[in-house]
């Protein structure tokens, strides 16, 4: 294995230059706890001076055995645990997760509370983008990006905060719908946000977009073709800076994305600039989806009628019978749920997130996979980086996207 | 699927008219077409549908375990979802085997991205992909020596005595 080449087969290899200076590969530990790395996880990279020869990650280092603790746990309960995967955009993680048990359950989602989730999930897109894209520029050495656009990132959360109490692991919406109407103060700030943040965020964009240290910075930086990203089931953002359409969003709509005008961008090279391309205009293309959300946003109810999984209102629990046996069955996980096999997948920051779940009718999922597809893609990365040099590799790193704990689950 | 321009009765149908008896059981729960693929064909199949011109089903999605103690001889099952960007088409097929002899040929030679997918199956549920050029733990710690997404490792310490769960419905 690659461990075990030595200096000589690197050479006759044709990877040692002879220009090296010691003339001898060096081990660089890129990592488990590195800046650069934006979350835990090691490279153990093999460099000759400044160009990397081979690298080979290692993973888990935050497995906290997600997939196994949702087999004991009551259906409503496991929404905790998919925030704590792709941590930067919890909300589509959680309504990703509901939208599987309600597809499992045959419940019929008003139109009202599929606009409120496109709105929450499209925010929650914007705030894992901003996170990645002002993180590029930090590891190209733009600074000043990162702290502006980070105030911004602020302000989504405090509209997360706003809806659910919470900001980084939102536990946001219930199975059904959302446990309360947004408040008036959610909709003033979400229309502060709107007003306020293109024209920042087109700072920001001028700031690097044709920046020319940036740009040759990150042209050529990490490319991947498209028939090795498709090879390697990459999706998402990266998938489609390597010129591949494949939007869930748009291939299999759930939540009324179809009743939305917006379009998907691609790339070309599967560079790092791509990818910030990319994501720059997914952001543009979701403040648009969130405006018309706004514009069409139907009457009804904020959530479905499932009173096997929607917590009464506490004032009935008082008052009713019904609402308390409801109350108590859900809170104590026993609601009859049938049994059966579904997949369901959205569109994450990261690309598609997938729900494997097989029900047997017990209290808890007999088995709960997640797509992951930070842990799918993250395989390309030596390919991607081999023959670069050690600043491309941090760069390419923070425009993957690599969330460690999407990565670990 | 709702917008696909392939139909599941014409994929089962070709896939039994090539494969015959290796097909054994389909279903179409949530109108995912999923079809039970014989051990000896499973790498077969999947070629064969990555390869076929009229199906072009080439994006692996997923792949999984799955333990049922009870079924004595095929206790493991290893799932897998295509999918055909294409034609927007999903497929889900499923194999098991005994636990005993947890084999299963690997599919890194059609696909890349199954190397870590199969390598995780193999870390949770000890199912061993013949022939994958790295066979390790992926996410566990190296020296561990049980397959802990196996049914027979309860979550919580049995013997434990500081909580009663009898008041709980458990």
């Amino acid at each position: 294995m690659s461990e075990k080449l030595t200096k000589n087969e690197f050479e006759s290899a044709g990877y040692l230059s002879s220009e090296t200076i010691d003339g001898d590969i060096a081990t660089l530990n890129l990592g488990p706890t590195h800046p650069a790395t934006h979350g835990i996880f090691q490279n153990i990279l093999k460099v000759d001076g400044e160009k990397i020869l081979e690298a080979t990650q290692t993973v888990g280092y935050i497995h906290r055995a997600f997939e196994k603790i949702a087999e004991r746990r009551p259906y409503n309960q496991i929404t905790t645990l998919t925030d704590r995967l792709n941590y930067c955009s919890s909300p589509i993680n959680n309504i990703g997760y509901h939208m599987t048990i309600e597809k499992l359950i045959g419940c019929e989602i008003p139109k009202r509370v599929q606009y409120m989730r496109v709105i929450i999930m499209e925010l929650a897109r914007i705030a894992d983008h901003l996170v990645c894209n002002s993180v590029i520029g930090v590891d190209t050495g733009a600074l000043t990006g990162f702290t502006y656009m980070f105030q911004q990132r602020e302000k989504i959360y405090d509209m997360f905060e706003e809806v659910c109490g919470a900001r980084l692991t939102t536990n946001l919406g219930r199975i059904g719908g959302f446990d309360h109407e947004f408040s008036p103060a959610f909709y003033s700030k979400l229309e502060d946000f709107l007003k306020e943040f293109p024209a920042l965020f087109a700072e920001f964009d001028n700031l690097l977009t044709r920046n020319r240290i940036f740009m040759d910075r990150t042209i050529n930086s990490g490319p991947i073709s498209a028939e090795r990203a498709l090879e390697y089931s990459f999706s998402g953002p990266n998938l489609r800076a390597a010129g591949v359409d494949y939007d869930v969003r748009v291939m299999n709509p759930y939540s009324s994305y179809e009743d939305f005008d917006f379009i998907i961008p691609v790339g070309s090279n599967g560079d790092t600039y791509d990818r910030f391309q990319v994501r720059q205009e997914e952001i543009r293309q979701s403040l648009s989806i969130i405006r018309q959300a706004l514009d069409k946003m139907p009457e009804g109810p904020c959530h479905a009628d499932v009173p096997d999984f929607f917590l009464p209102p506490k004032q009935e629990v008082y008052e009713n019978m019904e609402a308390l046996i409801y109350h108590f069955k859900i809170v104590m996980g026993e609601t009859p749920v049938p049994v059966g096999e579904v997949y369901h997948s959205v569109e994450g920051g990261n690309g598609e997130l997938g729900f494997y779940l097989i029900s047997d009718g017990g209290r808890s999922p007999y088995r709960l996979q997640f797509r992951r597809p930070c842990f799918i893609y993250y395989q390309a990365y030596p390919e991607m980086i081999t023959g670069q040099t050690i600043s491309d590799a941090v760069l390419t790193l923070s425009s993957m996207n690599v969330i460690a704990g999407e990565l670990d689950a | 699927m709702a917008n696909s321009t392939l139909s599941n009765e014409t994929v089962y149908s070709k896939l039994k008219e090539k494969f015959g008896e290796a097909i054994s059981e389909s279903q179409e729960p949530f109108d995912l077409l999923t079809v039970e693929v014989s051990l000896a064909e499973i790498h077969n199949v999947i070629e064969w549908l990555k390869n076929e011109p009229s199906l072009q089903i080439n994006y692996l999605t997923l792949i999984g375990g799955i333990h049922y103690p009870e079924n004595t001889g095929r206790e493991l099952g290893v799932t897998y979802h295509l999918h055909s960007l294409i034609h927007n088409f999903r497929i889900r097929l499923k194999t098991f085997l005994s636990i005993e002899n947890p084999t299963i040929p690997t599919i890194t030679d059609l696909y890349v991205g199954a190397n870590w997918m199969e390598r995780e199956t193999f870390d949770f549920y000890g199912v061993i992909f013949s022939g994958h050029p790295n066979l390790i733990r992926v996410l566990n710690e190296e020296s561990m020596d049980y397959f802990p997404m196996r049914k027979e490792f309860r979550l919580e310490d049995g013997t434990r005595e500081d909580k009663d769960d009898r008041f709980f419905g458990r």
